[in-house]
């Protein structure tokens, strides 16, 4: 019995608990949420623009995306993240005259971001049909607007639910920053939990980050279930039956 | 009914090659204003690789190219294109776009009318092709013959001078192919100057003026559509009509 009590009291101490809500709602939370949002949006201009030279009929074009792409997809996170945070820290310091590493850490999460965003927009804007672009094109519309009008809006629709999956990602690595040592204001939701566990020597810090992370993450996941129904089987209309003659013949029968 | 911008189109000489393959060797096709050719021949002949090298969708190894007795080669292909309305076997309509989006987006954007007065344009070629009432309908919910006579108000909305149908109704229901050679037979009567690759030997032979059969890549026979359908002169046009017929 004592152990159960050990048990509830290392995982479940609401005491523990209730002392560090109030910072992760306010401090970690926005925190989570800024440096997710931050490197989702620019990693997926990032991974727009790795996508078009993915496919671009410019073999240089081609090489540089593929070479961006097997290395970022290639290391583990959070060296990325040292190694930008920490590498790069001298110029930041130089070009903003701040010390801070936050925004070097949604550089090396957006650098990241753009590997695997770039590779899920490329399989989309691929899987269209080839015949979208020729149409397209025989109405008169250059590869660029053909590519702009016609085929990426359809083939980054096809994707949804794999970007909400790497947004998803991107929420739960967002934690990684904390690596570098972020002044008190921006810690995120996983180093203000760590930082209440070190302090009191208790768990249950951590797993209310947890439970936060969870109230985030699991919608999302639901929500691409729902997307992905949606995109698969759309929402039907009632068919009618063909009209067969058109009344376009007036000169022809004239 | 409306008029159309027709133009005289000629091919000369046109040579095609995709690697060691010979799709096009040495093709000639001519089409008088205001006239209909119609392009026939087994598959694999080249017959819509030539339609797409006639609008410069695949550029000609060699050759000549002539709309209204210019040569368009040097032209920027895009504005080529705009004079040339082209429909596809499979329609090819933008699914995330409604039909009226479908039809006026060439309007918009290229044309660069204002959205207001695209919408008109594009559903009165809706309602020439008579689907007026479908316009905020997504292409997914129309038929099959719905969705090709779509693609050609969308085609005609650029006042086209010339129209390429390529098998147009190859991927019909055989009860909606009626609908959609209906359409295409009022255009030709009304004017337009079309080309027509097709399967459809009832169409070549009644309503096209000019019938050219394709085979490997070279024009075998070209002719009246009476001359080409009772009297062929190759062997090769007489087995493919046997064939066919």
């Amino acid at each position: 019995m004592d152990l159960l009590d050990q048990l509830a009291d290392t995982f479940f101490n609401w005491e523990e608990m209730a002392k560090v809500i109030p910072a992760l709602l306010m401090v970690g939370l926005p925190n989570t949420l800024i440096l997710a949002v931050a490197s989702g949006v620019f990693g997926s201009l990032l991974g727009l623009g790795l996508a078009m030279m993915g496919i671009s009929r410019n073999a240089g074009a081609r090489w540089v995306a593929r070479i961006y792409t097997d290395i970022f997809r290639g290391l583990p996170a959070i060296l990325v993240i040292l190694v930008i945070g920490i590498g790069l820290s001298p110029i930041a310091r130089e070009i903003t005259g701040s010390r801070n590493p936050y925004p070097l850490g949604i550089l090396a999460l957006t650098l990241i971001a753009a590997a695997y965003i770039g590779e899920i927009f490329r399989s989309g804007i691929q899987s269209v049909e080839k015949g979208q672009l020729e149409a397209s094109r025989a109405l008169g519309f250059s590869y660029g607007s053909s590519m702009r009008l016609v085929v990426v809006p359809q083939g980054i629709r096809r994707v949804l639910p794999a970007l909400v999956n790497q947004f998803i990602s991107l929420l739960k690595d967002s934690s990684l920053v904390f690596m570098l040592g972020l002044a008190a204001s921006d810690r995120e939701i996983f180093r203000i939990g760590n930082d209440a566990m070190a302090n009191t020597g208790n768990l249950s810090p951590l797993v209310a980050a947890g439970v936060l992370y969870l109230i985030l993450t699991v919608p999302l996941t639901h929500f691409v279930n729902f997307i992905d129904h949606r995109l698969r089987t759309g929402k039907p209309e009632k068919k009618e039956p063909d009209e067969l003659a058109a009344p376009i013949g007036k000169g022809a029968q004239a | 009914m409306t008029e159309f911008a027709s133009g005289t189109l000629t091919g000369k000489n046109l040579h095609l090659s995709f690697g060691h393959n010979h799709v096009l060797r040495g093709i000639d096709l001519h089409v008088e204003k205001g006239t209909t050719a119609s392009v026939i021949g087994p598959s694999g002949s080249g017959k819509s690789t030539l339609l797409r090298v006639m609008n410069r969708l695949i550029e000609p190894d060699q050759g000549d190219i002539l709309l209204d007795g210019r040569s368009v080669l040097k032209d920027n292909p895009d504005e080529l294109r705009q004079r040339i309305g082209m429909v596809f076997q499979q329609f090819n309509l933008f699914p995330h776009k409604t039909v009226e989006e479908n039809v006026s987006l060439a309007l918009r954007k290229l044309r660069k009318l204002p959205r207001e007065q695209a919408r008109a344009e594009a559903l009165e070629q809706l309602d020439l092709v008579g689907l007026k009432h479908k316009a905020d309908s997504r292409p997914a919910n129309l038929s099959g013959g719905q969705q090709q006579r779509v693609a050609i108000a969308r085609a005609l909305a650029m006042n086209p001078e010339v129209m390429f149908f390529d098998e147009a109704t190859s991927a019909l229901d055989p009860e909606l192919v009626k609908g959609v050679l209906a359409l295409m037979t009022d255009l030709a009567k009304g004017g337009m100057t079309m080309v027509v690759v097709t399967h459809e030997m009832g169409f070549s032979r009644n309503v096209s003026d000019n019938v050219t059969f394709m085979d490997a890549g070279v024009v075998v026979e070209s002719g009246p559509p009476e001359q080409i359908f009772t009297a062929p002169r190759t062997e090769r046009l007489r087995g493919f009509l046997s064939d066919v017929l």
